[in-house]
């Protein structure tokens, strides 16, 4: 049923016609045909049993397996102008573990993805410095380098979600986000290199890519000293084109619009330079007109992406896996908790691994379903002791047009069909 | 081993000196020649550091604009569909929506210099000159009714502008407001009395499927992103009897040459005269009388086919109404023109149209 989605798999509808059709048959499905005599899947002789499969080299570089095809990124058409300066998201809700596979890792242009070869790569350390400085990309390697993995989410992530529950799919509300494991130089290995000035106090670097919108930030000098990375590797091939390809810049735990792609310079000045996406985007306005600026940071959050609106329970009652993603800004998600009946009653439910700083956690909460409908929510603590807030309790505060930085609890209500749909609840 | 150990001394030196262990030099790369840093840092400051040298008018700004920027930003920076206004918007930054443009909500115009200068015309960046950046500055100043259409921006007035929104924002206070709030025991059991559904998203249906979502309207945020929001419904209005106005036999000569110039707002859509054609608007000629709406080959809103439907003519009474405050007057209008301001303006365009009416 599943097997042959065709790449327009994102419709829960006709993943649901489809499981319609095949009717009660599905809990049989899942039983492996047992109880209503051999399953010839293994007592008749299959063809990949027989024959031969595909040799080394048919795909030098392999994609997934075509029956996987639904697993792709997908754009919002009516969010954007234009596809040139748009965003698109990452299929979280088909996904696992913690690592965002680059070619499925959301996308963010304001001039399009360009082409920039490594050859043609410079990357200029000026402003506030002893000596102002030019690197080429093999000058980039010869520094020691790191190794981390960190979350890079969009300001905007959940920002269609303020006045109410509108995209059904947790890759829509929450696909924003990718999470990678970087290679690159310190960006403080580089300063260094050219030299910051003694007093530092009220220094500020601006950071701008090699693309037609340069897309400059500012970023206070104590950041930049900080975990900043110059990355050019991600889950240790070659960043992709659409990522900032061959240089981009890794700010850990801030907002996605700061890790500059095809980074080309890096300013040391004495105060913000204001930039139109640090002024005119990426503020946010708060209820009685004024707009907060400079809220980088990416507070606690989480979101359950199976079951959800894309991922309907297919197999009745009984066991079933409800896990999903958190993550923070501010450090290690220490736990995460997990509701089913929308928030009256929170189980802690079990981490993938320890969380890791400014890094995705995958958590799983393993029940028995009675097939009743469940309001399922999910709600991440981190080393700071914040918790995330509802929706409710942000707007209270910001009202509903701050667009960026909402990092509420999400609620899927999964009917006794194992259909899910994004809803607000009291 | 040996370069090992000596870098960690170095380091450990270093660091006893007060130095960071991390300032330890590779000698690589090269220096930045001067005309290698020109190139790159054009970025100005909001005191207005970085800017060039040179000036530009609001009318050399207007034709630049119209050839350059209209084409997403609209002939009055109003906006071509999903393309972000730069004009407009004042006073509506507490609005249940919220209209933010360079005049409503940009606190410094350095950024809108930077921005023109370096990442616009969108697909051909970097492509302006100097003073053609102050001119479209200057421009989008005049649109959001900052300046006078007489405005010169230069290098040496340029802090002379105020920002209406210069003191509409605060540094991020979450660790004040909400950090505190939301860093509170958590509760587990019987946390409320009932949960009930609120909202569901399938109510609005603007999630993409394979039927499409054409008919989506959006509510909530724009996340960059500028977000379409749903066409207006067409209120239907009870439209009082109209009655024909004869036109003025008379014209006032003066009026009608100061309506020639005001005219030139309206150009970029429309046409008046012999020849006349429909533009992005209707031809203009023999307006006054004209039924709403009537004119071949053009197709007007639903707002407009409705009025003309009703009965409605144009007459100066219509005429004032409607250029005073389009979207107010008809509301789903295809002209995204906000209006004439004076109504002395109103009055000379009036004058002009009429000397095309018979």
């Amino acid at each position: 049923m599943t097997a042959e989605n065709n790449g327009k798999g994102a419709s829960r509808r006709a993943f649901l016609k489809g499981a319609v059709a095949a009717g009660g048959a599905v809990a049989g499905a899942t039983m492996g045909r047992a109880a209503g005599g051999p399953d010839p899947l293994i007592t008749e002789t299959q063809p990949w049993a027989t024959g031969l499969g595909e040799g080394v080299d048919a795909t030098p570089y392999g994609m997934p397996i075509r029956f996987e095809d639904d697993v792709i990124r997908r754009n919002v058409e009516w969010l954007t102008a234009d596809t040139i300066s748009s965003i698109n998201f990452t299929p979280i809700h088909a996904l696992d573990g913690t690592i965002t596979p680059q070619g499925c890792a959301f996308e963010r242009h304001h001039s399009g993805a360009i082409e920039l070869k490594k050859e043609d790569y410079r990357l200029m350390i000026n402003g506030l410095v002893d000596r102002p400085l030019v690197f080429t990309y093999a000058d980039l390697e010869r520094f020691p380098r790191e190794n981390r993995v960190y979350f890079c989410e969009c300001a905007a992530n959940t920002g269609m979600e303020w006045a109410g529950a509108q995209l059904n799919g947790a890759q829509f509300t929450h696909g924003m986000i990718h999470n990678m494991e970087y290679s690159g130089v310190p960006l403080r290995t580089l300063l260094a290199e050219a030299g910051l000035p003694k007093d530092l106090a009220g220094k500020w670097i601006y950071v701008e890519g090699a693309d037609a919108s340069s897309n400059g930030r500012s970023i206070p000098i104590d950041k930049a000293l900080d975990d900043v990375l110059v990355a050019f590797k991600a889950n240790g091939e070659a960043l992709r084109k659409e990522h900032g390809y061959p240089v981009r810049l890794v700010v850990p735990g801030w907002e996605g619009n700061m890790w500059v792609k095809w980074l080309r310079r890096v300013e040391v000045t004495d105060g913000p330079v204001e930039s139109r996406e640090e002024t005119s985007k990426y503020t946010d306005t708060l209820e009685d007109g004024t707009s907060r600026k400079w809220t980088w940071e990416m507070d606690a959050k989480s979101v359950i992406t199976s079951p959800s609106p894309q991922m309907p329970i297919t197999h009745g009652p009984g066991p079933l896996v409800i896990t999903g993603l958190a993550w923070s800004g501010r450090g290690a998600i220490t736990q995460v908790d997990v509701s089913i009946d929308g928030g009256k009653n929170w189980t802690i439910a079990r981490l993938g691994a320890p969380g890791q700083r400014k890094a995705v956690s995958r958590f799983y909460l393993d029940i028995d379903w009675d097939g009743s409908e469940l309001l399922l929510q999910s709600r991440a603590h981190d080393e700071t002791g914040y918790v995330q807030p509802t929706k409710d309790a942000l707007r209270e505060i910001r009202g509903e047009n701050s667009i960026y930085h909402n990092n509420c609890i999400q609620t899927w209500w999964v009917k006794p069909n194992g259909e899910a749909e994004n809803v607000e609840v009291s | 081993m040996s370069k090992c150990l000596k870098l960690t001394a170095t380091a450990a030196l270093v660091a006893l000196a007060g130095a960071p262990a991390w300032a330890e030099k590779y000698g690589l790369g090269r220096e930045a020649l001067p005309a290698e840093i020109e190139a790159w840092d054009v970025n100005i400051m909001p005191d207005g550091d970085g800017l060039p040298e040179g000036s530009g008018d609001v009318w050399t700004g207007e034709e630049l604009f119209v050839e350059n920027c209209a084409v997403c930003h609209g002939d009055f920076a109003e906006g071509v569909g999903n393309w972000p206004p730069l004009a407009g918007g004042e006073d509506t930054l507490a609005d249940e929506d919220p209209v933010k443009t360079v005049g409503s909500y940009w606190p410094y115009l350095s950024t809108a210099w930077d921005y023109v200068h370096r990442s616009m015309p969108y697909g051909n960046a970097q492509s302006l000159s100097d003073d053609e950046v102050y001119a479209i500055v200057a421009y989008i100043l005049y649109s959001n009714y900052l300046v006078e259409d007489d405005f010169v921006l230069s290098k040496d007035n340029f802090l002379e502008v105020e920002m209406p929104n210069a003191d509409g924002f605060i540094i991020d206070n979450r660790d004040e407001v909400e950090y505190p709030r939301f860093s509170r025991e958590a509760c587990y059991e019987n946390c409320k009395d009932e949960v009930e559904i609120t909202m569901r998203a399938s109510i609005l249906d603007v999630t993409p499927e394979e039927e499409g979502a054409d008919e989506a309207s959006a509510e909530g945020g724009d996340g960059d992103v500028e977000m379409a929001t749903a066409e207006p419904e067409p209120t239907k209005e009870a439209m009082k009897e109209d009655v024909v106005e004869e036109v003025e036999a008379k014209l006032d000569m003066a009026l009608v040459n100061e309506g020639e110039k005001v005219f030139r707002k309206c150009k970029a859509c429309h046409m008046v005269g012999e020849g006349a054609k429909n533009r992005v608007g209707p031809h203009l000629n023999n307006l006054m009388g004209r039924q709403f709406a009537v004119v071949d080959g053009f197709r007007y809103s639903k707002t407009f086919d409705t009025m003309g439907a009703e009965g409605k003519h144009w007459n100066e009474e219509e005429l004032a109404a409607f250029l005073a405050d389009p979207r107010g007057y008809a509301k789903g209008t295809k002209m995204a023109f906000p209006g004439l301001r004076k109504d002395s303006e109103i009055e000379a365009v009036t004058e002009y149209l009429k000397s095309f009416s018979q």
